[in-house]
């Protein structure tokens, strides 16, 4: 926690310890990811810039998709309308833009930003004030927006204004800086003030012990509808990256981010029992699940096997962890 | 709180399931008032026939919710039981619901393993667990079978027969079960246990109880269970497609929940649960009936369970 920096000083091999502790999670997800970056070039010797570009596009949703989780799991709580919110942000999106140039464009998603903002700060508004637990709450709240989606638009339909899509799309600094990669800079311009600040902090405290909070003077209510709202705001960047990566308006878009967000935030070493993690692990968690359905195409294996192998690479990821808590106890 | 609203509090906390009770007849005289003549017997028929997948679904999903956990691979688990059955069924039918229910049984099996010998949290460990279980369906159904499977005869008969004209078939097996998980979780020790693992882990493993082997086999109930329901589903709607019962994951959860379940658990019942899935069905059938666009239904549906758990949360004074 962001507290222990100010610690009295320690000699270096305590500092190193906690610092292999705390980083040590996030270290081995970017080990991990170079790995694979590297089984993938052996495997297809002439994978280049447009490669890249293709895996930071398919990354781009998902990293906003985990981040969004991130913040909610860090104060606490689970939010499974993750998917369903990024939906009706690309929906809402879609119908405002249509026909539209870039200018415009810009506005919608500014106001559509705003909206889905509020969606999420009302999901953490109704578990406060019910005292319902978090997960029954943003499933059924799942619902609701998943519906509001298909009242936005009924079917998948194109139509995302060309100079929109190309915010992502293209690779404006060099070719293997792609605007896509480029970004996931809305994640540390968001993230980092809001963590220094004293809201970011109490997020941290309510998420680790809420007990210690409520006695240190925290607003509960009011931390935890903080990070809802907040991972609204990233559910709604990763509506809007949905559509500058596809180009499509899609109602049911959602569907598989709310699972493959809890997924990255897993694999990227955010506790979901609260307060513990940040935001880099699940950022390179997200590449590494788009980069695995991509590495079984370039081994010519069915694309089918993804999910499958996603899901087995967590089990397995979550094993080990789990066995790490179990070895330490005994 | 005043004396009296604490007594009506105390009064509904301890006759839960009379409350309940009471909303599945208030929704019941909703349909009858929008469209009157709509309460009949083929009604009531038609609601426990729907209702019954969804009861041994959510039966399951008791089972671990009682012990502190949840299981949100049940849904993925009952479309590969169905999809396993039929496409096994033309090797014959027997072999067909053992593959189906053998599906239940492994995947519960693992799930087991991660939560109670690793200590994976329930969430995460069912949710990987979903996501592996469709995925290995979509390669198989890939690889093995080209067309969607038929359901065989006799699952068909199981899941929408009737007996006596109205008595649904599904009824009696999930009466049958129904009766085993309320004496089982009040009168077996291993029931007891479940409540007390759910209420202080750290408490029964003092007690010298083997807590990981309590929730292993717990986790091949609910895999099973939900095997169970997957199969009855399919005889019901008459098909095992890739996605069929996947919209009962929140429905399962809702109906512990609306039960009176503490998701947190050591407390709850079958009973609140089986009445939870009927007020959901009824639910449903009210949403049918005001003829609207699926997409309200949807918001409506997701509005209704909000307000019925808030209201239940507030009754209750669960935190």
């Amino acid at each position: 926690m962001a507290t222990a920096a100010a610690a009295a000083p320690r000699t270096s091999g305590i500092r190193f310890g906690r610092a292999a502790r705390r980083y040590g999670w996030t270290i081995a997800v970017y080990a991990l990811f170079a790995v694979l970056m590297v089984v993938t070039l052996i495997i297809k010797p002439d994978y280049g810039a447009f490669e890249w570009n293709t895996l930071t596009l398919a990354a781009l949703p998902l990293a906003f998709a985990a981040t969004a989780q991130t913040i909610v799991v860090l104060s606490g709580g689970i939010d499974l309308s993750v998917g369903p919110l990024m939906a009706l942000a690309n929906v809402l999106a879609l119908r405002a833009m249509l026909g539209h140039d870039l200018g415009y464009s810009l506005i919608v998603a500014l106001i559509v930003l705003l909206e889905v903002t509020l969606a999420g700060a009302l999901n953490g508004a109704i578990i406060v004030l019910t005292r319902v637990p978090d997960i029954v709450i943003t499933l059924a709240t799942s619902f609701i927006w998943a519906g509001l989606a298909l009242l936005v638009l009924a079917k998948p339909t194109p139509g995302v204004p060309f100079d929109f899509q190309n915010l992502a799309q293209g690779s404006t600094l060099s070719a293997w800086i792609p605007n896509a990669l480029l970004l996931l800079l809305v994640i540390p311009l968001v993230w980092i003030p809001l963590r220094r600040s004293r809201a970011g902090l109490a997020i941290y405290a309510v998420g680790s012990d809420r007990n210690a909070a409520f006695r240190s003077g925290v607003n509960l209510g009011l931390s935890r509808v903080l990070a809802y709202a907040v991972g609204g705001f990233f559910a709604a960047c990763g509506g809007l990256a949905l559509s500058m990566t596809t180009g499509v308006g899609s109602p049911l878009a959602g569907t598989y981010y709310t699972l493959s967000g809890v997924s990255a935030i897993v694999l990227g070493g955010v506790s979901l029992a609260g307060g513990r993690g940040g935001m880099l692990g699940p950022v390179a968690a997200a590449y590494i699940l788009s980069l695995i359905p991509a590495v079984l195409i370039y081994l010519g294996i069915d694309p089918n096997y993804g999910q499958m192998i996603q899901g087995v690479l967590i089990v397995i990821v979550v094993m080990i962890g789990g066995l790490g808590v179990v070895l330490r106890r005994a | 709180m005043s004396s009296r609203a604490a007594a009506t509090a105390r009064l509904v906390q301890q006759n839960s399931i009379v409350v309940l009770i009471a909303l599945l007849v208030a929704l019941a005289g909703l349909i009858e008032v929008i469209r009157p003549g709509a309460v009949n017997a083929n009604w009531v028929s038609n609601i426990l026939e729907f209702a019954a997948p969804l009861g041994i679904l959510a039966a399951g999903q008791t089972l671990v919710v009682i012990t502190g956990g949840i299981d949100l691979s049940v849904a993925n688990v009952a479309t590969a039981a169905a999809y396993i059955m039929a496409s096994q069924a033309p090797f014959g039918v027997t072999r067909g619901i053992v593959a189906g229910l053998l599906v239940g049984v492994v995947v519960g099996l693992v799930n087991g393993v991660g939560v109670a010998v690793f200590r994976v949290q329930p969430l995460i460990m069912t949710l990987a667990m979903g996501l592996v279980v469709t995925g290995t369906l979509n390669v198989y159904s890939q690889a093995a079978v080209r067309s969607v499977p038929g359901v065989p005869a006799v699952i068909h008969t199981l899941g929408s027969g009737t007996v006596l004209e109205y008595v649904p078939v599904s009824l009696f097996l999930w009466a049958v079960l129904a009766a085993v998980l309320i004496i089982g979780l009040r009168g077996t020790g291993f029931g007891r246990l479940l409540y007390a693992l759910g209420d202080n882990q750290e408490a029964t493993r003092l007690a010298g109880v083997r807590g990981w082997q309590v929730l292993l086999t717990n986790y091949m109930a609910c895999g099973l269970l939900s095997a169970v329901a997957g199969i009855v589903l399919a005889g019901t709607v008459n098909a095992a497609d890739l996605s069929l019962a996947n919209i009962l994951l929140l429905p399962s959860v809702a109906a512990v929940v609306i039960g009176g379940t503490s998701i947190f658990g050591g407390s709850g019942s079958y009973s609140g649960t089986a009445v939870g899935a009927l007020i959901l069905t009824v639910l449903n059938s009210v949403l049918t009936l005001l003829d609207v666009p699926d997409a309200v239904k949807q918001v409506l549906y997701g509005a209704i369970i909000v307000l019925l758990a808030a209201a239940y949360t507030r009754v209750l004074g669960r935190d």
